[in-house]
């Protein structure tokens, strides 16, 4: 115990004079969440709208109005012609347009069905998608107008859907990635850290002279490793700190939850760290495999960013094997929807058992022999 | 345990000893024993096998095949015990720069198990035999290489092993930190622990009570500098100076009555069976060849002189 506690003590005072710890500890996850609670916003608060009337109608204006008083569109401008249409998307001055061709009014007056043409600038999928969204609700809902008006019911007899959104009620893409933050920022550093703790060794030459010492690789991987853990856990109290306190994240269920579950994050990217620390020779590789053969792939499929659902089944299948996919799940679980271990717990279940499993598997190749 | 008594006297054994690296050969075939209180000098050129014999001592690499003893102590059977009782120094004086002089001796005293009172004895001592009081709380990485070096050393015996390894534990450090470093293996030597050095250096090798001389993961010849320079016994060393030396070299390797030729510097070395005849017949040879002026005298050989004549008598029989 004794020398576990010599190695933890080095292992602090290492950290305490490399200048550029804590830069990485603090800068690093404040940044992250910057640029993913502003920049990385995928909400489209008004959809810039374009406007060619060729009808002129009663009927054309009051569907119109619809559009404009809907708080989803803002009316750029008004053309004759489709024709003119193209100028306004190129330039982004507009991503939708409504073209309401000339007979929608005589088309509504005698019971037939009108049409009406909008067009979306899909090189933004994003913005086109929740646009088009918008703009059928409002479509739907003139038409459901009047089809009652025609059929003489009330409006009650039409089917009308009601959607309650839980949890996050204004879909707000931030309450989607600020949790995400947490997660990547957990990964990436305490991995790399990990990894490059026991390279740099290896560079130095001070892994040679410690394997020529009683020492046990026990002693050293948990001796080298808990302090990481430690990082860690500062990175979760400040990254929800400002999750919670400036990007008003709310925190619906245990933080002592969340600290544990990070823990046993902590057990996998540690882990995985020390198991590429025994494959790396020098810095560079330890990070290019962490980045590279570690990192990216768990951050893609983990369902941080992407959403496993729209994947392909094949590719849903293989997330199973990314432990950061159980943590994304115990994350928002634990944000959005407030609940506790008695669901969370198969998640954490597979996250325990992939981060011991890392664990021994690296213990098992960093031997105490060249 | 009369047998256990004598492997105590025997600090290290390696019989037909053999690493190999894929099909690489590092070790080929040792045999050598190191006795209680020895300085035992391993000397050979870079990737003569020297380091990874003193792996395989240390516990570090598995031989291939062929036996290694420690203290009595299988080197396949237990390394972990041999580690605790030897001391180990690598060529890179392994120290964490970014500690300072304390930091570094304390670590490396409680990796040993060294707490408390034994501890702070030896961290005493330590800092005396380092020579380093007043520079405790300085950090390890600005300190001169010499001082280094010299900590390394202290953080290797710490613990008082029985014996020490030290791999070339003077590459890269000034003429007088050198000597001074051979002092504190000297002394160490004076208190029992026995010291198993390699270097390069064939000036160091003078200090030590044996040596072993590699090349190529073979050993060439075993035995005290006397021993070695045995070889020489029925034959001269001539010393020569002209003004080609190229030329004189070649020209001279030629004659059957030369047994080794080698260059150092603006000299050349030959090696004959008499040193009166020889010199005549290198005057007449060299000045009737237009290379003159010449001079030629015998000379007591140096461990080059053998290390050159066992490397030389090895490719020639390839």
């Amino acid at each position: 115990m004794y020398v576990l506690w010599r190695v933890i003590v080095k292992e602090f005072l290492q950290l305490r004079q490399d200048k550029r710890i804590i830069p990485t500890v603090v800068l690093g996850p404040v940044v992250q969440l910057i640029l993913f609670g502003y920049a990385a916003n995928l909400d489209v608060a008004t959809v810039p709208l374009l406007l060619v009337d060729q009808d002129r109608s009663a009927a054309s204006r009051e569907l119109v109005d619809n559009f404009v008083s809907s708080t989803y569109f803002e009316l750029m401008g008004v053309e004759d012609a489709v024709k003119d249409v193209e100028p306004w998307l190129v330039a982004g001055r507009a991503d939708l347009a409504l073209v309401i061709g000339a007979g929608y009014g005589n088309a509504v007056a005698a019971g037939r069905s009108p049409q009406v043409q909008v067009i979306v600038d899909g090189s933004n999928s994003t913005a086109a998608s929740l646009g088009l969204g918008y703009a059928n609700g409002i479509l739907q809902a003139e038409s459901a107008r009047l089809v009652a008006t025609r059929l003489q019911a009330g409006e009650r007899s039409l089917i009308e859907i009601v959607p309650r959104v839980w949890y996050n009620p204004d879909l707000k893409s931030r309450w989607f990635y600020v949790p995400a933050v947490l997660a990547m920022i957990l990964m990436i550093i305490t991995m790399v850290l990990a990894s490059m703790g026991i390279v740099r060794e290896k560079e130095i030459g001070t892994l040679e002279q410690l394997m020529v010492t009683p020492i046990r690789s026990w002693q050293l991987i948990v001796g080298k490793l808990s302090p990481f853990a430690v990082l860690g856990l500062i990175i979760t109290f400040l990254v929800t700190g400002i999750a919670v306190g400036w990007f008003g994240v709310p925190l619906r269920g245990s933080l002592m939850l969340l600290i544990l579950m990070t823990m046993l994050l902590l057990l996998n990217t540690l882990g995985l760290g020390l198991l590429v620390s025994t494959i790396a020779n020098n810095q560079q590789q330890a990070m290019m495999g962490s980045a590279f053969v570690v990192m990216l792939p768990q951050i893609y499929l983990s369902g941080l960013i992407f959403p496993i659902d729209n994947m392909p089944e094949v590719i849903q299948y293989i997330t199973y094997a990314i432990p950061l996919r159980y943590y994304a799940t115990i994350l928002r679980g634990i944000f959005l929807k407030g609940v506790g271990i008695d669901v969370l717990w198969p998640e954490a279940l597979a996250l325990a058992a992939f981060g011991i499993g890392f664990l021994a598997l690296a213990s098992l190749r960093f031997q105490k022999r060249l | 345990m009369s047998e256990e008594t004598q492997n105590r006297r025997l600090v290290v054994e390696a019989k037909h000893l053999v690493k190999r690296f894929g099909k690489f050969t590092a070790v080929d075939d040792l045999t050598l024993s190191v006795n209680e209180g020895e300085v035992f000098g391993f000397l050979g050129s870079n990737g003569a096998g020297k380091t990874t014999a003193i792996r395989v001592f240390c516990g570090l690499l598995k031989p291939t095949s062929g036996m290694a003893r420690v203290l009595g102590i299988d080197v396949t059977d237990d390394p972990e015990e041999i580690k605790r009782r030897i001391g180990y120094m690598s060529q890179r004086f392994s120290l964490y720069e970014e500690l300072t002089v304390l930091q570094n001796l304390r670590f490396f005293g409680g990796v040993y198990g060294l707490r408390g009172k034994a501890y702070k004895e030896r961290e005493k001592w330590a800092i005396e035999m380092t020579n380093l009081q007043g520079k405790e709380h300085l950090q390890t990485g600005d300190l001169p290489g010499g001082w280094k070096q010299r900590l390394a050393l202290a953080c290797a015996v710490m613990h008082r092993p029985k014996i020490v390894f030290l791999d070339e534990p003077t590459s890269g450090v000034d003429p007088i930190s050198r000597r001074r470093f051979w002092r504190l293996i000297d002394e160490m030597a004076g208190e029992g622990i026995t010291v198993f050095v390699t270097t390069h250096y064939l000036d160091e090798a003078e200090h030590c009570d044996r040596l072993a001389l590699m090349h190529a993961g073979k050993l060439m010849a075993l035995g005290t500098v006397s021993e070695l320079k045995e070889v020489f016994s029925d034959r001269a060393v001539l010393e020569v100076k002209c003004p080609d030396i190229i030329a004189a070299l070649d020209l001279m390797s030629g004659q059957d009555w030369v047994l080794e030729t080698s260059v150092f510097g603006t000299r050349m070395h030959v090696v004959v069976r008499n040193a009166q005849e020889g010199k005549r017949l290198t005057l007449q040879l060299l000045e009737g060849s237009g290379n003159a002026p010449v001079e030629a005298r015998e000379i007591v050989p140096s461990l080059e002189d053998v290390f050159i004549h066992h490397i030389e008598k090895e490719e020639a029989a390839k």
